[in-house]
């Protein structure tokens, strides 16, 4: 009986133990491929850069997985290995953003639709147009789930400073769609050239 | 003077929609195909550490 009982966990106190199918941290890395990838789209705002940045990512987590706690979120970790690498290797090539209009959307303006819901493709250049730092805190907040503390410790920020990061992100983004986020009853005034600037930025690029 | 976006009942209209396109930009995102690259780099990172 206890022979079966010791049947049941294979591998256990023998040396297969370092093998693959006892699952290794390292094997959990290929789980979150998809939303690393969708969070270097967000920060470089093109998918070439990003898949670049994926394969480094991956390369340092293999390597640094003994940094890895166990129980921890892997995809937290994850992610903050992918900002950090983009964020140094900005500062390494010194290369500026590039232009957002040759970039993933290359969409036209669309006129405003009726029912004031803002067009998804405004949205969306809207968007490829804030700095990346904006784009980061709005993604690990707003779109992928993670909460104002985790992402705190993921950029290496305190709290306070994501919330109000956080804030002015979403008042950038409206503003450069024409609305205004702190007052709905505003959007209609004052800001309308907004729409025509952003629409004439394209020809000076 | 302080700000509590999300504790506020009645987040302005815009913000929500800002919120629900964010969800929208990201799920996207989320949905595409990953490129065969990855896990080739998996494997061959994996079969090296196994041959040595």
């Amino acid at each position: 009986m206890t022979v079966a009982q010791l049947g049941n966990n294979p591998g256990a106190g023998d040396v297969v133990a370092e093998k693959a199918d006892v699952s290794h941290p390292r094997d959990e890395i290929v789980n979150h491929l998809s939303s690393l990838r969708a969070f270097a789209i967000s920060l470089t705002g093109s998918p070439s850069a990003a898949d670049d940045l994926v394969q480094d990512t991956i390369v340092k987590a293999w390597s640094n997985i003994d940094k890895f706690q166990a129980g921890t979120n892997m995809q937290a970790w994850m992610f903050t290995i992918l900002r950090n690498t983009f964020y140094s290797d900005r500062r390494k090539h010194r290369r500026e953003v590039p232009d957002p209009d040759g970039l993933h959307a290359a969409s036209l303006f669309e006129l405003p639709e009726h029912d004031g819901k803002l067009a998804f493709r405004d949205f969306h250049r809207a968007f490829l147009h804030l700095s990346a730092e904006h784009r980061e805190v709005l993604i690990l907040v707003g779109a992928s789930g993670f909460s104002t503390e985790q992402t705190a410790e993921m950029i290496g920020i305190a709290v306070g400073t994501v919330k109000s990061r956080t804030s002015r992100a979403r008042k950038r983004l409206a503003e450069l769609m024409g609305l205004d986020a702190g007052d709905d009853s505003k959007s209609h005034s004052g800001r309308t050239t907004d729409t025509s600037n952003s629409a004439t930025s394209r020809s000076a690029a | 003077m302080q700000q509590h976006m999300a504790a506020d009942p009645k987040k302005s209209r815009v913000t929500e929609q800002i919120d629900e396109n964010l969800k929208r930009v990201y799920e996207d995102l989320l949905k595409e195909e990953v490129p065969d690259r990855f896990k080739e780099l998996l494997a061959r990172l994996k079969d090296k550490e196994q041959g040595k």
